[in-house]
C-alpha cells in the first residue's frame, strides 16, 4: 500500500509553556481507515490541528505523496485535499443545509447566490456518496448524526481526499454509530482516506485498519489493528496493566442532603432537556451520574450549583428549599462545585495559584485585616493546599496557566474540597488530566464521602464511574432511566443499553433514588 | 512570571523606540533644522525648571484619569466617560468655588469631594445600564461624554458666567478654594501630592483589598468570578463608580490647582489621554505615574519644538499612535515571546525527563 501522507518529527508547544506533540512520526496510507487513539490530553487533537493548519509546530515537516508541504492555514489543508470534522461542529444553524454545504464556494447567477443549484449540487454529492440528508431543512433543526453527515458531505465537496474525523461517535446513539461505519466504509471503497480519532477502543477494533497509540504527546506505537486486542491498545493507552482500580471500603449513607425534585428545564428552542427528573443524594454516599454527553446532565449540574435559573420543580439541601439562592449563597450553604471546564469556570488563568485559591472564601474574616487583605494567613493557607494536594508549580505566586492540565485541575479540586462541603458536585472530575492526578482525585473524593459528604459525580467515563460510585443513576434524554443501588451487580454492557435508551426501568425502580 | 514582566517591559521599549525612530524620519524629512528640532524635542523639557514643572503639571491629570482608566479597564469594562467626569468634576468645583464661602480648611476639600461626588454619579449610568439591561459601557459612557460636555457649558455660560471678562469664562473662584503653588515662579501645585497619594490607595485598593480582588477576578474571567459567588453585578457597578470618583477628583484638582476661573470651552482632552495611560501602564497603578510622566515629557517636548523650531508639535501624535499601535497589537514580537517559551519548555523537559526530547 502506498503512503499517502507523512507527519514527521512534529513538535508543539502551546503559548502556556505545555509541550503538547513531542517529536510525533505520523504515516497514513492511503485508501485505509487509520485510528488514532489516546487519552484525553495525548495530543491527538494537536497532531490533527497541525495537519489541518490550525495549529503550527515547532519542528518537523508533513510529507502529502511524498512530496513536502507547508501547511500554514486550513484553506492550504483543504487545497490539498485535506478536509476535517471537528468535534463541535461548524455549522451555521440558521441556514439550511444546502446553503451550509457550499458556503463560500457558493454557485453564482447574475452575481446572485444560486439557490436552486446549490440544493442541485448537494443532492447530487449525497447521493454520489449515499449520504441522505435533507438539503433544504434548516441545520438548527437536524439531530445530531445528521448534522456530522453535513459536516462530511462538506468536506468532499471541498474535494478532501483525507478526511480527519475527530471523535466522531461521541455525540452518536449507537444506531447513528453504526450508520456513520457504514458510510465509512463506503467512502473508504471509493479511494478515501480516512483519520479517525477515537478512545472508544471497540469502535476501534471495529472499523480501522491501523492503529496508531498517543501517550503523553508521544507515538508509542503503530499497529495493524487486527493484530492488537482491545487490552494491548489500552496498556499502551494509560501506560500501564489494569485499567483502573480504586481502593475503598463499603459505604455508610446517612441522611439525605440533596432531593432535587421534578425538575424540568426547556431550552430555547422549546425542547426539554429535563424531564420530571426527581432524586436524592445521602451524606457518606457517591451517586454516580451515568450517561452520553448531552442528555441533561449539563443542565442538571448548573441548577444545583446556581449557574443557571429554573422554573419547574424543587431543590433542597439538608430539608430546605434553595431554589432562587445565589451560587454564593448556595456556596456558604456548603455546596462545592469542581466544573466541567476548568479553564473556562475553574479558574481565572491569568491570576496566581494562591488568588485562585482562595476565590470561595476572599471575604472571610480570617483571610483579611481590617480592609486590607491578610498576606500572611493567604500565603500560608496556599502552602498548606499545595503540599496537600502535591500541586506541581514554583511557587503560590506562579500564573496558574503556567501549571499542566492535571495541575491546574489540583488547584480547582483543592478549592473546593478544603471548603469542608456538605455536597459536592464533580463534574468530569478527571477529564483530560494524567494519571497521577487522577488518583489523587480520586482519593481525595473517596475522603470526603467518609467524612461525612454527599458526592454527586457526573462522569463520561464509565471506568470511573463504576469504580467510584456507590450508587447510581443513568440519564438519557433528560430522563432518569435507571437506578441501581448495588454496582457489583452491575455490568458495563448493561448500563449501555440503559444509557443508550434501549432499555429502561419501571417507575418503582427509579423511584427508589428519593429513600422516601 | 518574571519573565512575562521582562517581555512586557521590552515590547513596551521597542514599541516606543520604533515610534521615536519614525519620528526622527519625519523631522528630518520635513525640517530644515533637524537636530535643533530633535534636542529641543528630546532634551528641551529638562533645560529650565519652568519647563520641567510643566511636565510635572501636565501629568497630574494623566494620573488621575490613568487610574480611572486603569480601574475600571481592571473589570473589563471598557468604560471611556473619564473625559466627562473629569470635566464635570472641574464644572462641579467652579459651582462649590464661586457660590461658597468658607474658610480653606473646609471650602478646598469640600470642593474635591463634590467633584468626586458628581464624577461617580455620572459614571453610575453607563454602570447600571450595563449591569441592568447589558448595554455596552463602550457605547453609552462615549455619548454620555458629549452630554455632559453640553451640560457643563449651560451650567458654565447660563449661571456662572462673568460677563465682564471680555471672553468665555466663569466668575474668578474665592481664593480660599484653590490649590497653593509648591514653587515661586511655576505653576505646580500641590494637587501633585493627592495625585500620588491616589496612586498608592489604587494601588492598595486593587492588590490588597477583597474587593479589589473581586475587581481583578471580574476582569480575568468573568465566568470563573460568577462561579466561586463574586457578585458579578456589584463588580461592574461599583468598578465604574469608583473609576468616575477619581476622574471628577482629577477634574476638580486640575482646576482649582491650575486655573483662577472655570476656562474651558471645550473638552481638555485628558480623559482620552487616560486611555493611553492605562495602556501603557498595563492597567497597573503603581506604572501609571510613569506612563503619565512619560506622554507629558513627549507633550511638552514637542511643544518646545514647536515653538522655537519649524517642527509642528502633531509629531507626538505620531508617537502615540505608533506606539498604542505596538502595544495594543497582541502579535507584536508574539514569535519572540513564543521562541522563549518553547525554549524554556524544552529544557524544564531535558531536566524532568534527563535526555533530549525523544
Amino acid at each position: 500500500m502506498k503512503e499517502i501522507l507523512k507527519m514527521q518529527n512534529i513538535t508543539k508547544v502551546y503559548p502556556n509553556g505545555i509541550v503538547a506533540n513531542k517529536r510525533v512520526n505520523f504515516s497514513v496510507n492511503e485508501g485505509e481507515i487509520h485510528a488514532l487513539v489516546g487519552e484525553n490530553g495525548a495530543g491527538k487533537t494537536t497532531l490533527m490541528k497541525i495537519l489541518f493548519g490550525l495549529e503550527q509546530p515547532e519542528e518537523g515537516a508533513i510529507y502529502l505523496n511524498g512530496k513536502k508541504v507547508s501547511i500554514n492555514s486550513p484553506f492550504i489543508a483543504i487545497k490539498n485535499g485535506i478536509g476535517m470534522v471537528h468535534q463541535h461542529f461548524m455549522l451555521v444553524p440558521s441556514l439550511t443545509v444546502a446553503e451550509n454545504i457550499v458556503l463560500g464556494i457558493e454557485p453564482r447567477k447574475r452575481g446572485f447566490i444560486d439557490f436552486k443549484k446549490a440544493v442541485e449540487i448537494t443532492e447530487e454529492l449525497a447521493q454520489k456518496y449515499n449520504l441522505k440528508v435533507d438539503a433544504k431543512a434548516v441545520v438548527r433543526d437536524l439531530p445530531v448524526g445528521m448534522k456530522q453527515k453535513v459536516e462530511i458531505l462538506k468536506a468532499l465537496l471541498r474535494g478532501a481526499k483525507i478526511l480527519i474525523l475527530d471523535e466522531p461517535t461521541a455525540v452518536l446513539t449507537p444506531q447513528e454509530t453504526e450508520e456513520l461505519f457504514e458510510e465509512l466504509l463506503r467512502l473508504k471503497e471509493k479511494g478515501h482516506t480516512i483519520i479517525f480519532i477515537s478512545h472508544k477502543l471497540r469502535e476501534v477494533k471495529q472499523i480501522s485498519d491501523r492503529v496508531t497509540i498517543m501517550r503523553h504527546g508521544k507515538n508509542v506505537g503503530v499497529f495493524k489493528t487486527s493484530e492488537v486486542t482491545e487490552q494491548d491498545i489500552s496498556k499502551l493507552m494509560v501506560g500501564r496493566d489494569v485499567v483502573l482500580k480504586i481502593e475503598k471500603t463499603q459505604h455508610k449513607p446517612g441522611e439525605v442532603v440533596l432531593e432535587v425534585k421534578n425538575l424540568t428545564w426547556i431550552n430555547e428552542w422549546g425542547k426539554p432537556t429535563l424531564k420530571n427528573v426527581s432524586f436524592s443524594v445521602r451524606s457518606g454516599e457517591i451517586l454516580g451520574v451515568a450517561g452520553v454527553e448531552g442528555n441533561g446532565q449539563r443542565e442538571l449540574v448548573e441548577i444545583i450549583t446556581g449557574l443557571r435559573k429554573f422554573d419547574k420543580g424543587d431543590l433542597l439541601l439538608d430539608g430546605k428549599i434553595i431554589n432562587n439562592l445565589s451560587i454564593k449563597e448556595r456556596r456558604e450553604l456548603g455546596i462545592s462545585y469542581i466544573p466541567e471546564d476548568r479553564m473556562v469556570y475553574g479558574v481565572a488563568a491569568e491570576a496566581s495559584i494562591a488568588e485562585n485559591l482562595i476565590a470561595d472564601r476572599f471575604e472571610k474574616r480570617e483571610f483579611n485585616h481590617g480592609i486590607l487583605t491578610n498576606i500572611r494567613k493567604i500565603a500560608s493557607f496556599s502552602k498548606y493546599l499545595i503540599e496537600e494536594f502535591k500541586i506541581q508549580c514554583s511557587s503560590f505566586n506562579q500564573k496558574v496557566k503556567m501549571l499542566s492540565g492535571g495541575n491546574i485541575q489540583k488547584v480547582v479540586v483543592a478549592r473546593e474540597f478544603s471548603s469542608g462541603p456538605k455536597l459536592l458536585i464533580a463534574d468530569q472530575p478527571t477529564r483530560g488530566i494524567d494519571v497521577g492526578a487522577t488518583e489523587l482525585i480520586h482519593k481525595k473524593i473517596i475522603e470526603l464521602r467518609d467524612r461525612g459528604t454527599a458526592v454527586l459525580l457526573i462522569s463520561a467515563d464509565l471506568n470511573e464511574i463504576m469504580e467510584l460510585s456507590d450508587t447510581l443513576i443513568v440519564m438519557f434524554g433528560g430522563e432518569i432511566v435507571a437506578y441501581f443501588d448495588d454496582l457489583s451487580k452491575v455490568t458495563e454492557e448493561e448500563l449501555g443499553t440503559y444509557m443508550l435508551g434501549l432499555k429502561k426501568q419501571s417507575y418503582e425502580e427509579i423511584r427508589r433514588v428519593l429513600y422516601a | 512570571m518574571h519573565r512575562e514582566v521582562l517581555f512586557e517591559i521590552v515590547r513596551t521599549a521597542v514599541a516606543i523606540l520604533i515610534s521615536l525612530f519614525v519620528v526622527f524620519l519625519i523631522v528630518f524629512l520635513v525640517s530644515s533644522q533637524p537636530t535643533e528640532a530633535l534636542s529641543k524635542f528630546l532634551i528641551g523639557p529638562l533645560s529650565k525648571v519652568r519647563y520641567f514643572s510643566n511636565v510635572l503639571e501636565l501629568s497630574i491629570p494623566l494620573i488621575f484619569n490613568g487610574l480611572a482608566i486603569s480601574i475600571m479597564f481592571q473589570a473589563k469594562q471598557f468604560n471611556i466617560g473619564a473625559e466627562g467626569a473629569f470635566f464635570m468634576g472641574a464644572v462641579a468645583a467652579t459651582v462649590v468655588g464661586i457660590t461658597m464661602n468658607l474658610p480653606r480648611i473646609i471650602h478646598l476639600p469640600f470642593a474635591i469631594i463634590a467633584g468626586s461626588f458628581i464624577g461617580g454619579i455620572l459614571l453610575f449610568i453607563p454602570a447600571i445600564l450595563k449591569s441592568k439591561w447589558n448595554a455596552s459601557e463602550l457605547v453609552s459612557s462615549l455619548m454620555l461624554n458629549y452630554i455632559l460636555y453640553y451640560f457643563g457649558i449651560f451650567i458654565i455660560n447660563y449661571y456662572l458666567r462673568d460677563v465682564n471678562a471680555g471672553y468665555m469664562v466663569s466668575y474668578p473662584l474665592n481664593s480660599s478654594v484653590l490649590l497653593p503653588k509648591l514653587m515661586v515662579g511655576t505653576r505646580l501645585h500641590y494637587g501633585i501630592f493627592i495625585a500620588i497619594a491616589m496612586i498608592i490607595i489604587m494601588y492598595y485598593f486593587l492588590y490588597r483589598t477583597k474587593w479589589g480582588y473581586a475587581i481583578r477576578m471580574t476582569g480575568l474571567n468573568e465566568k470563573f468570578a460568577e462561579y466561586v459567588g463574586i457578585n458579578v453585578k456589584k463588580v461592574i457597578l461599583y468598578a465604574q463608580i469608583i473609576g468616575g470618583i477619581i476622574a471628577g477628583m482629577g477634574g476638580a484638582v486640575e482646576l482649582l490647582g491650575m486655573y483662577t476661573r472655570f476656562e474651558w470651552q471645550k473638552l481638555p482632552g485628558y480623559g482620552w489621554d487616560g486611555i493611553i495611560v492605562a495602556i501603557l501602564a498595563r492597567n497597573n497603578p503603581l506604572l501609571v505615574p510613569v506612563a503619565a510622566f512619560f506622554l507629558s515629557y513627549i507633550r511638552i517636548g514637542a511643544d518646545l519644538m514647536a515653538r522655537m523650531t519649524d517642527v509642528p508639535s502633531e509629531v507626538v501624535s505620531v508617537i502615540q499612535a505608533l506606539v498604542i499601535m505596538l502595544i495594543a497589537a497582541e502579535s507584536f514580537m508574539a514569535k519572540w515571546r513564543h521562541t522563549m517559551v518553547v525554549k524554556r519548555a524544552k529544557e524544564e523537559f531535558y531536566v524532568n525527563n534527563g535526555g533530549s526530547l525523544q
